[in-house]
């Protein structure tokens, strides 16, 4: 079957995802490097008979999907690091009430206005933390364009699977660098629809009760169940609360249904990792000179490998220590102070062989930049 | 239909003061609701957070409490996405104009086929009794111990300018006007936007000394005056109740239907 072959950049790579997922909605504002999906979009979507709206600000654009999603729609919003700080309350809305929703940020230098035209992956912790409050949240990125398409479908997948929002973390270098892209056809990748409930007409369906398998069965606004949904603790009829046992019970379930399912969740990739000595572990824009100079020094013979990771968060704890068990030293590839640094290190069992090869100047980190740390770390002097 | 089949009985007693006006205007809207024969499978009340917000989990439609400000960025999402829904989204005046003024003049610019209730009440009483941006000048409120000096909005005005199709004003005392501009209100193709004055006797009412409620109520006979009535022309300081905007407008879903139509003859040539 001859594939469709594309050479597009990122940002097109994960428009192109989207579309194959089944987007139908996407809501956004301008920001750099993230607004050619914005433009793409606003192309691509009526054609198709879905809906694309420019909102007045970040906020509003995130509110927006979270209430076209609940009337059945597959939906998305883009943005960067200072838009993705005003996302934050409404992201922490759809951790609450549970409603799939995917945000896209293509990340570059913070904080605040920071280095808006240039690289960075400093947003890894906010991914995590940056909405208030106890919850979970699942995070994934990629550091090619054929993954950039594969993860977007995947995030799609994930937020109708677990009921949640899905944050797609990519970064300038990857948004804006153009290669090839071979689109699948439809049906090669599986795409996860709506679970929507059973329940018949006129008989009470409780939006919030569980399944055994702890999944909830969905059912769209407009359709034959009326019922409410809420930022506040509530029951499972989506009615607030503050009883102690159904608040605590609930936030345990949010925790629970990510944290619980980490192995079937989180995706990475292995680089010449057979009997390596030296591991760098990285992602986004970063991995690719991770593994360009594991590349490399595995032609000399240097036994160095490299474990990509394509979800973030939850962050696969036992994968790393196991993985990592056996090597000299693990060097975290990142653009950032140290954010996935700081998890590997709590992960693995000896964390003072974990280092750090990082840059912070809004230019891609080099195979050189890594090359003179793993230097240091060997004893081999810059 | 009777109004109790509109509610959602399992969740009552509300959680309103007594003396409330929120509960007039609950029933109000249900009211204009049941004369206009909608559906409730076709209604989705969406709302934001305050003492007013509360409103959608007692009604039986299709209800989302959202954020503080954001009801109408929420609605918006769900009416673009299902045109054929009837979006009334309740809001106080710190929700609708404070935290929530950037959503708000941007649905009426959009012209976008939702109707805003703007309840207000002068105050912010979930939190126990700050000034609000419609509070106006001169007012006692806990975050105003000296007064008020900030001017307040005229919603009125605001909507206007700001591009809604129909702009009406009423109060909790004017019962029946307010179900006859809440059915004109949500039959108006675009932006609809209705304020009701509304007393709050536990914090506005009690701080600047209007009384008890029913006296807060009978007031709003006193302050205000229909549009074009002689009690208005002979005392302009009278707040006019009415509609003072009614005109048609291309309507944001309607015309995104173009959209969707020019991108496929676009991608077909």
């Amino acid at each position: 079957m001859a594939r469709k072959v594309r050479f597009v950049q990122g940002n097109e790579a994960c428009v192109e995802g989207a579309l194959y997922a089944g987007l139908s909605f996407y809501a956004g504002y301008p920001i750099t490097p993230s607004t050619e999906i914005a433009e793409l979009l606003a192309e691509r979507l009526p054609a198709r008979g879905g809906r694309f709206i420019q909102m007045e600000d970040e906020i509003a654009s995130m509110c927006a999907i979270i209430g076209a999603s609940l009337t059945g729609n597959k939906v998305m919003t883009a943005t960067s690091g200072p838009g993705f700080s005003l996302k934050q309350e409404a992201i922490g809305y759809a951790c609450m009430a549970e409603i799939p929703c995917v945000i896209v940020n293509v990340q570059r230098g913070g904080p605040s206005t920071g280095n808006p035209t240039h690289v960075g992956q400093g947003d890894i912790n906010q991914a995590r933390w940056g909405t208030h409050g106890d919850h979970n949240i699942i995070a994934l990125t990629a550091s090619n364009h054929q993954d950039v398409f594969a993860m977007t479908v995947e995030a799609f997948n994930m937020a109708e699977t677990y009921r949640t929002p899905v944050v797609l973390l990519f970064d300038e270098v990857i948004g804006h660098m153009r290669e090839k892209l071979l689109v699948p056809e439809p049906g090669e990748l599986p795409l996860v629809e709506r679970l929507r409930t059973s329940v018949p007409k006129d008989v009470d369906y409780h939006p919030y009760l569980p399944r055994e398998d702890g999944r909830l069965p969905m059912s769209d606004f407009g359709g034959e169940h009326r019922y409410n949904v809420t930022g506040l603790y509530h029951d499972m009829w989506g009615f607030p609360t503050s009883n102690p046992k159904m608040v605590s019970e609930l936030l345990r379930h949010l925790i629970d249904k990510i944290d619980n399912r980490v192995h079937e969740i989180t995706r990475h990739k292995e680089h010449f990792l057979e009997g390596a000595r030296y591991v760098l572990i990285s992602y986004g824009a970063s991995a690719r000179s991770a593994i360009h100079l594991a590349r490399e020094r595995r032609a000399r013979g240097e036994r160095i490998g490299v474990i990509e990771l394509q979800s973030l968060w939850p962050f696969p704890r036992e994968m790393i220590r196991e993985k990592c068990r056996e090597v000299k030293a693990v060097l975290v590839v990142e653009m950032n102070m140290g954010q996935m640094l700081a998890q590997v290190r709590a992960a693995v069992a000896d964390p003072e062989k974990v280092f750090l090869a990082n840059r912070v100047d809004g230019k891609l980190i080099a195979p050189a930049d890594i090359k003179q740390v793993l230097r240091v770390i060997q004893g081999r002097g810059v | 239909m009777a109004i109790q089949d509109y509610i959602r009985q399992r969740f009552f007693p509300h959680l309103w003061c007594p003396g409330c006006g929120h509960g007039i205007i609950l029933n109000n809207l249900l009211h204009a609701v049941d004369e206009l024969g909608l559906a409730k499978n076709d209604i989705v009340v969406t709302s934001g957070i305050g003492c007013s917000a509360r409103i959608s989990g007692y009604v039986d439609f299709h209800t989302l409490h959202t954020l503080h400000g954001r009801a109408l960025a929420f609605a918006t999402g769900v009416k673009l996405s299902r045109p054929e829904l009837t979006l009334i989204v309740p809001m106080g005046d710190g929700d609708a104009l404070a935290i929530g003024g950037n959503h708000f003049i941007h649905a009426a610019r959009r012209n976008i086929d939702i109707t805003a209730i703007v309840m207000n009440n002068r105050i912010y009483g979930m939190t126990g009794g700050q000034f609000s941006p419609l509070s106006g000048p001169g007012i006692l409120a806990t975050t105003a111990p000296y007064r008020t000096i900030d001017p307040n909005f005229d919603v009125v005005e605001l909507a206007r300018a700001a591009g809604a199709t129909f702009v009406a004003r009423s109060t909790t005392y004017h019962a029946l006007e307010t179900i006859d501009l809440l059915k004109r209100a949500i039959s108006h193709k675009g932006f609809a936007v209705v304020e009701i004055l509304t007393q709050c006797p536990t914090y506005y009412g009690r701080k600047n000394k209007e009384g008890e409620a029913a006296e807060m109520i009978e007031r709003y006979k006193h302050i205000t005056a229909k549009i074009g009535s002689k009690a208005l022309e002979e005392n302009p300081v009278l707040i006019p109740r009415g509609v003072f905007v009614e005109v048609r407008r291309p309507e944001y879903c309607e015309a995104y239907e173009e959209v969707i139509v020019r991108a496929r003859q676009e991608v077909a040539a």
